[in-house]
This record gives C-alpha cells, sequence and structure tokens, in this order.
C-alpha cells in the first residue's frame, strides 16, 4: 500500500509536467518567446516568477516550455535502448552461439564511460535531436542488455520453458509468451531509470554546447545561457536546474517504487521486515 | 555460577511478538555440563544468545527474569561491563563452523583477537598463547596454521579453532550452541570428546545445547528438555533417559536411532509441526502433538513440577498414568510393526 | 591467482577490438565527406584531397583500419588537424590535469563515502537510515554541471574561499594544487558518493548478518571494532568493483568539471575538439580514455582477486 502511494506522487508529477508543457501555450501568462529588452535579467516577480533572461523573455514560461525536448529525448532515449536492449539481450541469453558475439560487442561498448560515449557519437554526428536521441540510445541500450540477458539466463531453466522446448514450441513463441512476460519487470525498472539518466545527459551534452541546437529551448541550451550571468542572475541558473532535479528525482523514485512492488523481498521496509524474519528462524531455533 | 531465574526473551516481529523464551530457569556451577535439548524452533539459541546477551536488540527484548553471573544481573549490565564478561568469563561455541570465521582474516588474527581484548599482553606474548591454544585443540603445527585463512581448514578443524578463541580468557562457562550438528559423526566424536578433556583441564562449566539426544547423553550430567521456549522436563541424564516423565521428551526417545536395536525398525518421528509461538495452543502447548493427550490437556497448563529430588517434569499424568500410556502405545506400534513384516 | 590474471588478460582483446572499431568509426560516421567537413565550406578541391590524403580517405574502409590500428599499436595516434601537433603529444601535455583531478576526486569520494556508510550502519536503526537512502537518491538525480554552477556561486563568488576557475600543476606547490581542485574535485566526487556510500551500507548490513560478526560480538570486542574490523573488511571487497564504475562516472564527468572551471585536462581538450571539429584529437582522446577505463577495470579485478583470500589462495 505504502510503495503505492509512493509511486503515485512522482507519477503524478511526471504526468502534470507533461501536460503543463504540452499545452504550455494555451495557459502561460506571459509568453516565453517575446524579448523585452526593458525587462532583461530581472529577478523572479509576481509577473515573472522565475525572472527573465538576458534578452528579457519569462524564464518560467521558457522553463516550462523546454521541458518538451528534454521529455522527449529521456522517453525516446528510454524507449529505444529498452527496446534494442531487450531484443539483443533475448537472443544473447537464448541462443548460446550469439551469446559470446553479442556480449563481446556490449562488452566493447561499455568499455566507454556512457557520456563518452555520447559525446564521441555526438562528435561525429553532430548535435541535433535527432543525434542526440541516437547517441544516447547507443550508450544506453548495451545496459538493458545486460540486464535482460542475465534474466533470460534465469527464466531459460525453468521447467515449464523447457517442457514447451521439449514439446516443439517454435523458439520465437517460446521467447515471446514464456521468457519475455517473465522478465518485464527488471525492464521496465532499467526503462525507467535510462530515462533519467537520459535527462541527465541531454541536459549535460546541450550544457557542453554539443548537445540539442542552442535555438530549441531545453533545460541544458537554457543552463548553457546562463552560465555566464550566473553573478548578475544566478535564477537564471537555478530553476531549470530545480526542474532537471524533481524530474530526475521523480523518476529515480518511480524506478525504486516499481522495483519494490515487483519484487516481494525487495528494498526499504520489505527488506527490513525479511531481514527481521530471517533473524527470528535464526533465532528461534 | 550462573544463574538464571525466569527469564523471558521475546521478540518483536512485524507479525506479533514471539515468546522464543518463556520463563526458563536453571543453574550451573564449575566443572558441570548441563545439556540443553529440543527440537529447532523451541528457543534455545535464543536462550544461548541471551546468557551472553548475544541477540539482536531489537527485535529481541527481554520482559522479565534475571541472569546472574556471580551475584552480577547481566541483563542490568551496560554495554561495555557486558563486554569484559563476553569471551573473558562466558565464551561460546557456535553451530555453523563454515561461516562463523571471518573468511578475509587470518585464524592467527582472530585468535588473537579474542586474547588481547581481555588480556593486557604484547602482540608476541599473545601469538604465543594462540600457538598454546592451537595444540590444546588438536590443531597439527600451529605456528604455521596462524598465517592460514579460514577457507584453508576443514569444518571440524575450523570448530577447533573456534573452541580455541572461546576457550582464550579461560572462561569460567562455554556455552556450546549445537557444536556439531554441522559436522561429519566421526568429527563429531572428536569434537566432543576435546570439549571433556578441556573441561577436565580447567573446570570449564559447560552448557550444550543440541536436538541431538546422542550427543547430550555424551556429554551432560543435567538435561533441560525444552519446548516451545519453555521448560518441560529437568533432572539427570538417568532420569531424563529412563524415567522419562513428560510426553515430549519420551517422543525425542523414540526419535532416536538406536545401535543396539535391530536394522528394520523404524525411526519414529515426531508428528506435527512445533507450535507456533506467537500464537500458542490452549492448555499444554504439546497436546497438538502429544500422543497421551486428553480433553484436560487442551485447557490446563502445566507447571513443571518436582517429581523427586532433582527430576521435574510438566505434565498432568501421574506417574502411573504415564506408564500405562506409553504401555498402550508400545504394543500398538509392536503390532502395527508386525503385521508390516 | 596467475591463471585468473592470464584469462582477464586475455579477456580485454575483443573488448579493445570493439573500442576500436568504435573509434574508428567516429570519423566515418560523419554526413558527408569529412574533409570537406573539417576544411568547411568554402575549401578548394585541392585542400579537400590533400587532406583525404592525408587522413587516408581515399583508400578502402579495411585498409584505413588496419593501417590506423598499426599507427596506434606503434603509439602514433596521428597529428591535430588544428595544431598540427601530434596527438599522442597533445594527451601528454594535458593528462596532468585530468590526471590530479580524478585523484582528488577519488579521494574525496572515499574519505566521505566509507566514514558515511559506516556512520549510517552504526546508526542503522534510528531515522538516519531512511534519510540516508533518500538524500543518496537526491544525490543521483543532481546535475553536476548545474552543482558546479551552484557551488561557484556559493564558495566561488559569494563566499569566495575558492578559485573559481584554472589549475596549477602540482609542481608549483602542493597547497595551490589542491586549492584550485578541491571544488571541481567536489563535484566530480557528489555523484560517487552517494553511489559508493549506498553499496558499501548495503554490502556492510549483509556482513552484519553474517555469523563471524557474532563471533566476534562473542570475543568482547567493542562495537566499533566488530564494524570496522569485521563487517567493513569483508564489505570493502565487493566494493572494490563498484571503484571500476565511479572511475567511469568520474572519467565522464570529468569532461564538464573541466570545462566549467577551465582546467586545461582531456576532457577540456575533447570539447575544444568537438567544437574545432579536429577529428584526430577526438579520437586519440576517446580511444585514451575507453583504453584507461579498461584498465583500471582490470586493476580493479585483479584487486578484488586479491584481496579476498578466497580467491588469492585458488
Amino acid at each position: 500500500m505504502l510503495s503505492r502511494k509512493r509511486n503515485l506522487i512522482p507519477f503524478v508529477f511526471l504526468i502534470l509536467l507533461f501536460v503543463a508543457t504540452i499545452t504550455a501555450e494555451w495557459w502561460l501568462p506571459v509568453s516565453p518567446s517575446v524579448m523585452d529588452s526593458g525587462l532583461r535579467l530581472m529577478a523572479p516577480s509576481s509577473e515573472n516568477w522565475f525572472g527573465t533572461d538576458h534578452f528579457g523573455r519569462d524564464l518560467f514560461g521558457q522553463t516550462i516550455v523546454a521541458a518538451r525536448v528534454s521529455l522527449l529525448v529521456g522517453f525516446t532515449v528510454a524507449l529505444l535502448s529498452t527496446v534494442l536492449g531487450t531484443i539483443t539481450g533475448l537472443l544473447a541469453g537464448y541462443y548460446k552461439r550469439l551469446d559470446s558475439i553479442i556480449m563481446r560487442i556490449i562488452d566493447g561498448m561499455l568499455a566507454f564511460p556512457s557520456l563518452l560515449l555520447a559525446l564521441a557519437l555526438v562528435a561525429a554526428l553532430g548535435g541535433s535531436v535527432t543525434n542526440i536521441i541516437i547517441a544516447l540510445t547507443f550508450s544506453f541500450w548495451p545496459v538493458i542488455t545486460r540486464v535482460v540477458r542475465s534474466s533470460v539466463l534465469q527464466v531459460k531453466t525453468i521447467q515449464y520453458v523447457e517442457a514447451a522446448k521439449t514439446s516443439g514450441v517454435k523458439d520465437p513463441v517460446i521467447l515471446a509468451r514464456y521468457i519475455l512476460p517473465n522478465i518485464l519487470s527488471p525492464i521496465i525498472v532499467q526503462g525507467t531509470f535510462i530515462f533519467a539518466r537520459s535527462i541527465l545527459a541531454e541536459a549535460a551534452l546541450s550544457f557542453l554546447g554539443v548537445g540539442v541546437e542552442p535555438s530549441i529551448p531545453t533545460w541544458g541550451n537554457m543552463l548553457q545561457e546562463s552560465q555566464i550571468y550566473i553573478t548578475l542572475a544566478p535564477w537564471f541558473s537555478i530553476f531549470p536546474g530545480i526542474f532537471i532535479v524533481m524530474t530526475v528525482l521523480a523518476l529515480n523514485l518511480l524506478g525504486d517504487g516499481l522495483r519494490d512492488a515487483f519484487d516481494p523481498y525487495a528494498k526499504g521496509k520489505k527488506k527490513a521486515r525479511k531481514r527481521l524474519f530471517k533473524q527470528k528462524k535464526q533465532y528461534a531455533s | 555460577m550462573l544463574e538464571i531465574n525466569n527469564l523471558k526473551a521475546y521478540i518483536d516481529t512485524p507479525d506479533g511478538i514471539v515468546k522464543a523464551v518463556d520463563g526458563v530457569s536453571f543453574s550451573i556451577k564449575a566443572g558441570e555440563t548441563i545439556g540443553i535439548v529440543g527440537e529447532s524452533g523451541s528457543g534455545k539459541s535464543v536462550l544461548a544468545h541471551s546468557l551472553m546477551q548475544l541477540n539482536p536488540k531489537p527485535p529481541v527484548f527481554y520482559p522479565q527474569g534475571e541472569i546472574l553471573f556471580e551475584g552480577k544481573n547481566l541483563l542490568q549490565l551496560k554495554e561495555k561491563e557486558l563486554r569484559k564478561i563476553r569471551g573473558n568469563e562466558i565464551a561460546m561455541v557456535y553451530q555453523d563452523p563454515m561461516s562463523s570465521l571471518n573468511p578475509v582474516l587470518k585464524i592467527g588474527d582472530q585468535l588473537m583477537e579474542a586474547i588481547l581484548t581481555h588480556n593486557p599482553m604484547t602482540k608476541s606474548e599473545a601469538r604465543q598463547r594462540a600457538i598454546e591454544l592451537l595444540t590444546d585443540v588438536g590443531i597439527p603445527d600451529p605456528k604455521k596454521r596462524l598465517n592460514a585463512y579460514p577457507h584453508q581448514f576443514s569444518g571440524g578443524m575450523r570448530q577447533r579453532v573456534l573452541i580455541a578463541i572461546a576457550l582464550a580468557c579461560n572462561p569460567k562457562v562455554l556455552i556450546a550452541d549445537e557444536p556439531t550438528t554441522a559436522l561429519d559423526v566421526t568429527i563429531q566424536a572428536q569434537i566432543l570428546e576435546l570439549m571433556k578433556r578441556i573441561q577436565e583441564k580447567y573446570g570449564t562449566a559447560i552448557i550444550i545445547i543440541s536436538h541431538d539426544l546422542g550427543v547430550i547423553a555424551q556429554m551432560a550430567e543435567k538435561v533441560l528438555v525444552m519446548y516451545s521456549g519453555r521448560i518441560v522436563e529437568k533432572g539427570n541424564v538417568e532420569e531424563i533417559f529412563y524415567q522419562t516423565a513428560m510426553p515430549y521428551t519420551w517422543s525425542l526417545l523414540r526419535s532416536l536411532p538406536r545401535i543396539d536395536s535391530e536394522a528394520h525398525e523404524r525411526l519414529l518421528s515426531i508428528e506435527g509441526q512445533p507450535p507456533n509461538l506467537m500464537n500458542p495452543p490452549s492448555g499444554c502447548n504439546f497436546h497438538p502433538r502429544c500422543p497421551f493427550a486428553t480433553e484436560q490437556c487442551k485447557l490446563v497448563d502445566p507447571e513443571l513440577t518436582e517429581r523427586s529430588a532433582d527430576h521435574a517434569a510438566a505434565c498432568i499424568l501421574s506417574e502411573a498414568e504415564f506408564e500405562e500410556a506409553k504401555k498402550r502405545i508400545e504394543t500398538k506400534d509392536q503390532e502395527r510393526g508386525q503385521g508390516h513384516d | 591467482m596467475l591463471h585468473y590474471t592470464l584469462r582477464r588478460l586475455v579477456a580485454i582483446i575483443p573488448v579493445l577490438f570493439i573500442v576500436s572499431i568504435i573509434v574508428f568509426m567516429i570519423i566515418h560516421l560523419t554526413p558527408g565527406n569529412p574533409a570537406f567537413l573539417i576544411l568547411g565550406e568554402d575549401s578548394s578541391p585541392e585542400a579537400v584531397e590533400q587532406l583525404e590524403q592525408q587522413l587516408g580517405l581515399d583508400k578502402p574502409k579495411v585498409v584505413q583500419y588496419v593501417d590506423w590500428v598499426g599507427n596506434i599499436v606503434t603509439g602514433d595516434l596521428g597529428a591535430s588537424i588544428y595544431s598540427e601537433q601530434p596527438v599522442s603529444e597533445i594527451i601528454g601535455e594535458r593528462i596532468g590535469a585530468t590526471f590530479s583531478l580524478m585523484v582528488v576526486a577519488m579521494l574525496i569520494t572515499l574519505l566521505i563515502a566509507i566514514p558515511t556508510a559506516i556512520f549510517i550502519v552504526w546508526k542503522r536503526n534510528t531515522v538516519m537510515d531512511p534519510l540516508f537512502l533518500s538524500g543518496s537518491l537526491l544525490g543521483t538525480s543532481i546535475p553536476e554541471f548545474w552543482l558546479a554552477l551552484l557551488l561557484v556561486l556559493g564558495l566561488g563568488v559569494a563566499i569566495p574561499i575558492f578559485p573559481v576557475a584554472g589549475y596549477v600543476p602540482i609542481s608549483e606547490g602542493i597547497g595551490d594544487w589542491l586549492h584550485h581542485l578541491l571544488l571541481p574535485g567536489l563535484v566530480l566526487a557528489f555523484v560517487e558518493i552517494g553511489l559508493i556510500a549506498r553499496m558499501l551500507r548495503d554490502s556492510m548490513l549483509e556482513s552484519l548478518n553474517q555469523d563471524y560478526t557474532k563471533t566476534a560480538r562473542g570475543k568482547g570486542v567493542k562495537e566499533s571494532t566488530v564494524l570496522v574490523r569485521h563487517v567493513l573488511a569483508n564489505a570493502l571487497i565487493p566494493t572494490t568493483t563498484v571503484i571500476g564504475l565511479t572511475v567511469a562516472g568520474l572519467l565522464g564527468g570529468t569532461v564538464i568539471a573541466e570545462t566549467i572551471f577551465t582546467i586545461p585536462g582531456i576532457g577540456q581538450l575533447l570539447i575544444d575538439s568537438i567544437h574545432r571539429r579536429d577529428y584526430p584529437v577526438i579520437q586519440g582522446v576517446v580511444l585514451f580514455i575507453a583504453c584507461v577505463y579498461v584498465l583500471v577495470n582490470l586493476i580493479v579485478d585483479l584487486l578484488y582477486a586479491f584481496l579476498d583470500p578466497r580467491i588469492r589462495y585458488d
């Protein structure tokens, strides 16, 4: 029950943010694209809640609108990595012959710190929303492959999978109907964490000036622009950052909560309970 | 020397309170050996750990009773004073030698730690003492073995090391919690032999805890039979074995494999499960599994009553009633056994 | 142990092969003619042709790859298009700053994470533990570069106790060196502290439930000795594996920290080179970092085996 409530708060936050950002044009009191040279770098006020930037644009509106690309990149990367990682992980875990080839490639890809691999790819492809998505997907899907593969290896030996195999069920059917449903939970959990990490990575790349085109508002781009005004207008840097932290934290909490919900012996309260139970058994003898 | 009065040790679990030890009293003198016997789940391990105050708190707590060691109540001592007793005056040998030694520390370091904690010595003196101890417990080439790691030892050897650790400060009381359960039969005998020898040499009082009546018979002079956190029968070994006065003890004895009996005799295990300590049955705790249970047993919770000078049992059956009931069951068994052949 | 070492050494060969292919592809993934891209829109066909020859872009891909790997093996990473200086030389000049930063960050991480974990395990039955868990989750949710901005604002501008930019080599005084690296080091360490402390806490709690902990308590040893000598000693072994991951995090983060605090290390070099489209340098730096990472993981694995007597003596 508690874990449900714990999942609800970050989930509601993410939904609200999503709705707020796609409907921003309809409800924002001050348009984020209107420049006003008389209002440059103004501190937060009742008019401009988060203050204004160096062009006099409203920062609250910008922060809300910037969520679009950040969420888009994060979600797409999470989705693509999950799909690619699941396919490769299933193949590696199920077919012994493919295993060594796939895992060598995965190990090679994991030999790069993930931000570095993304940087290298962006260097090659050039910065754009699509390229960032490609670069980050490439950096993150090996993580899913590993998780899926080890889950498949566990599930594969369960009796009913063996039984299906001997009774002549075709491999694709076994993979899709017998194995996949059993390993969905770690995939969803990891996918949530990758969503969070992609938002951080996109922001970092944009901040470094090698990410999304500077003309597109993202939290990373806002922070990149704010950098030189840090002493003059600290609010310019603070608010977009807070939004990144809240969004990423919400996703991390959701991932943690989902893990607990899927795993009866998971962390937190339940783990303590299990530990207590173990002690009880140990000492009651 | 060690006196336990009406000790209660409860475990606070999320599902409720487990009365692991529920009003246990006994005492032990120097050089004496007491055996505590019972199935797993009878609370004997919690009892053993209580005597050292080694139960994790929480979840274990002690609502009542006292553990008097040389006049001091261990339940009221501060952690610092307890530490002076632990390993020094009262020491313990544990159930699982395979996991009871720290895998990343050398045997010598673990042994010397026990020595140096309570004795103001130099390292080389402690080293000397460690070699003596290892020799004492029968470890060959002790000087070299000090530098070995636990995984390089067999189970029996590790138990010897653990005994050496327990003996490091010449404790007055040695608690052995299922010391041979994890070992092979031949090694078992060696370890028990070792403990006896050490007792003779140092006059240590030993409390040996086991589910195995064979071990108890070999080691102890006095026996306490534990069931669901309570002592249900206590007395000298002979009284427990030959003048059994409690059906539970009798069932335990019947479940012993007998070397002198004919090979095809069935092993009789006690039917049913030990009671749920969170929600014990009404009346006598043993009645759901007791072959002699009457309607009366569901209502009355029998006290531990004296049968003779040192012998006491918690059962409402009188001696005569018990004898008669025993005979009834034994003849029935024999008939069944014959039919089986 | 020798057998294990050999096995681990052999296992990195395919990894290095994949790494080299990925790094090689950086230049060939660029849309259009790389030479044209490097020289700019208004370059003459002759110049493009010359650069193509210089980079070997006119040959078949397989030949290019073999040549390239051959050069790397002999230590030749090519030359910068921008400064025409050999890449290995540029990396050599820059590595000191990056290495210094990583060492400082690693020290900060361990100096904070280990005592924190011990403290949390010591206070495990209090509110400190859930507080710590929430804290470490929050810690992993904060972008490093944003934290860096806040620290610059707080400790560099508002209360100016740390320099906000620049780097002083250790040869010019260890105090000055450290003074310049503390703030960026703290930024780098921040995320890792949470991760390592969390890992260590988990494995200490696991170790706390083991029988040998009970044996130690039964000796009458002080609780602090139990926690450090017995519990921590066992918990640190599995935690060493995480140090490999930490190095990865630090290597990624160093790009950000060096850029913000203008430290002339290889991270800053990488970003500058990306902006300049100086592909040989990009390839050199990426390859170098990946190799360092592979090497660190190898060392960590061997260290793990060495620390655990059960493996060491097998």
